[in-house]
């Protein structure tokens, strides 16, 4: 009871280790979601839409992707980046950039996905009328992608769940190092090593209601969303 | 097509699926201009014609002309309205408005016609709302306005009021009428042979996938039938 009355004086109180965490862990989560968003949702929706040679291999690796253990991709990424890496010479590792790349390398594959499925309800409502109004491929991707807008949120906040709450991943690129790349999962994993359950348990709520305010954001878009569907005819 | 529509032709034109033959093969000309109804039941063929002579697939043997040109090349003057008009999950406006951005059509320009359209088509007080939310009059009112927004020189209306009600399906039959008097030619496939002696100058009659009267509507309603015509217009087929 103690520990959680010193956690709640931590947060009520704005310590500034505190909210340096958060927002090491906000700016990094949120950049590799922007990155996913970028590259996963056009890949998603060309994978649902377009047909091309090794299309099903493609959807295999993607969705096997989903799966990526966070510790293994943060191996991959700490492999490249590190000094005698390929990538060794850009000086990356161990700093928020590193985070963020594999972050977006854990996301990227799960917005991918579920922005295809989203789309390939779309394709086969409209592909009779795509066809009919002569819509070259590059005009339907954008507008397949616009009109499964609801759907593809609901995968950039999945993707953001995703990356807010793993371990792994930042743990090895960015070696948890105390501010400069302690994030709230790293740190939380640390200080409760060490005996330290305020500032552990401070960020656990914060977590926890990250958590929730994505989950019902995902809802409300999906309520919004459905106002635009038909319903069974 | 250059100088609006003069003909649509097809030669020897087949619609064949797994080794099985659908439709044809079918040998036409339609010259004519104003209203073209496509008869026949449920099965016997009407909307595989229409999506072969809009160019939706090519045949499987044979040609579909349009002015001596290919269905494919001239489907942006054409306007195609589904029996089920597929809705696009956006606002009222932005489905009338997407044909436009298809035919890259210019943004100012753009909004003045889907506008006009909308009021055309007394969907204005609806306009923002989106196209899932419409009634069922109101989506087809919609969707032949999205299909005159692109002023095309042919439409097609494929069984455009299947689920209307009496006073809609009047509505939209004054309204194809308008669209035949302002020089658009029209084809309109259909199993309500009232409505095609309503509206029809000319008509195709199919059955069991082959082409089985072409005929002046005057004649064809006019004169008695023989052979499968006549069954189908006792209802017998």
């Amino acid at each position: 009871m103690e520990t959680l009355n010193a956690a709640w004086g931590l947060m009520t109180g704005f310590d500034p280790a505190l909210i340096a965490i958060v927002s090491l862990s906000l700016r990094v989560s949120l950049s590799a979601v922007f990155f996913g968003l970028v590259i996963g949702s056009p890949l998603g929706a060309a994978l649902a839409i377009w047909d091309f040679p090794g299309k099903q291999v493609l959807i295999v690796i993607s969705n096997a992707m989903m799966a990526l253990p966070p510790v293994v991709v943060g191996l991959g990424v700490y492999v490249l980046l590190s000094r005698a890496g390929p990538l060794g010479e850009l000086g990356l590792l161990f700093t928020p950039t590193a985070m963020i790349i594999a972050q977006t390398v854990l996301i990227t594959p799960i917005i991918m996905a579920l922005t295809r499925e989203a789309v390939i309800p779309l394709r086969r409502d409209y592909q009779q009328l795509m066809i009919s109004l002569d819509v070259g491929p590059l005009l339907q991707l954008k507008t397949l992608l616009w009109d499964a807008r609801f759907g593809v949120t609901t995968a950039v906040l999945a993707g953001f769940g995703r990356a807010i709450a793993e371990v792994g991943a930042v743990l090895i690129v960015g070696g948890n190092i105390n501010g400069l790349t302690r994030v709230m999962t790293t740190t939380i994993a640390l200080e409760t090593s060490k005996g330290n359950l305020e500032l552990a348990l401070a960020l656990g709520i914060v977590l926890i209601s990250i958590a929730i305010i994505v989950n019902a954001v995902i809802y409300f878009v999906g309520q919004i969303g459905r106002q635009y569907q038909e319903s069974a005819r | 097509m250059k100088g609006g529509f003069k003909s649509l032709m097809l030669q020897k034109a087949e619609v064949s699926r797994n080794g099985k033959r659908l439709l044809g093969p079918l040998n036409l000309t339609l010259a004519t201009s104003g209203i073209t109804a496509i008869l026949g039941h449920n099965g016997a063929g009407k909307s595989l014609f229409m999506y072969m002579a809009h160019g939706q697939f090519t045949p499987s043997k044979g040609s579909v002309l349009w002015n001596d040109l290919s269905a494919e090349a001239t489907r942006s003057c054409r306007s195609f309205m589904f029996q089920n008009a597929p809705l696009m999950r956006r606002s009222v406006t932005a489905n009338v408005e997407f044909p436009l951005i298809a035919q890259g059509v210019a943004k100012p320009d753009r909004q003045t016609r889907v506008t006009t359209a909308l009021e055309q088509a007394r969907l204005s007080h609806r306009a923002t709302a989106p196209a899932a939310s419409l009634s069922g009059g109101e989506k087809q009112r919609m969707a032949l306005a999205r299909a005159l927004v692109t002023r095309p020189q042919v439409i097609m209306l494929d069984e455009p009021s299947a689920s209307l009600d009496p006073a809609s399906t009047k509505e939209l039959e004054a309204n194809v009428r308008l669209i035949a008097d302002s020089g658009v030619k029209v084809l309109i496939a259909t199993h309500d042979l009232m409505q095609a002696r309503r509206l029809a100058d000319d008509v195709l009659v199919f059955g069991g996938g082959s082409l089985l009267v072409q005929a002046a509507a005057a004649d064809f309603f006019g004169q008695p039938q023989t052979g499968p015509v006549a069954d189908f217009l006792a209802g017998r087929l």
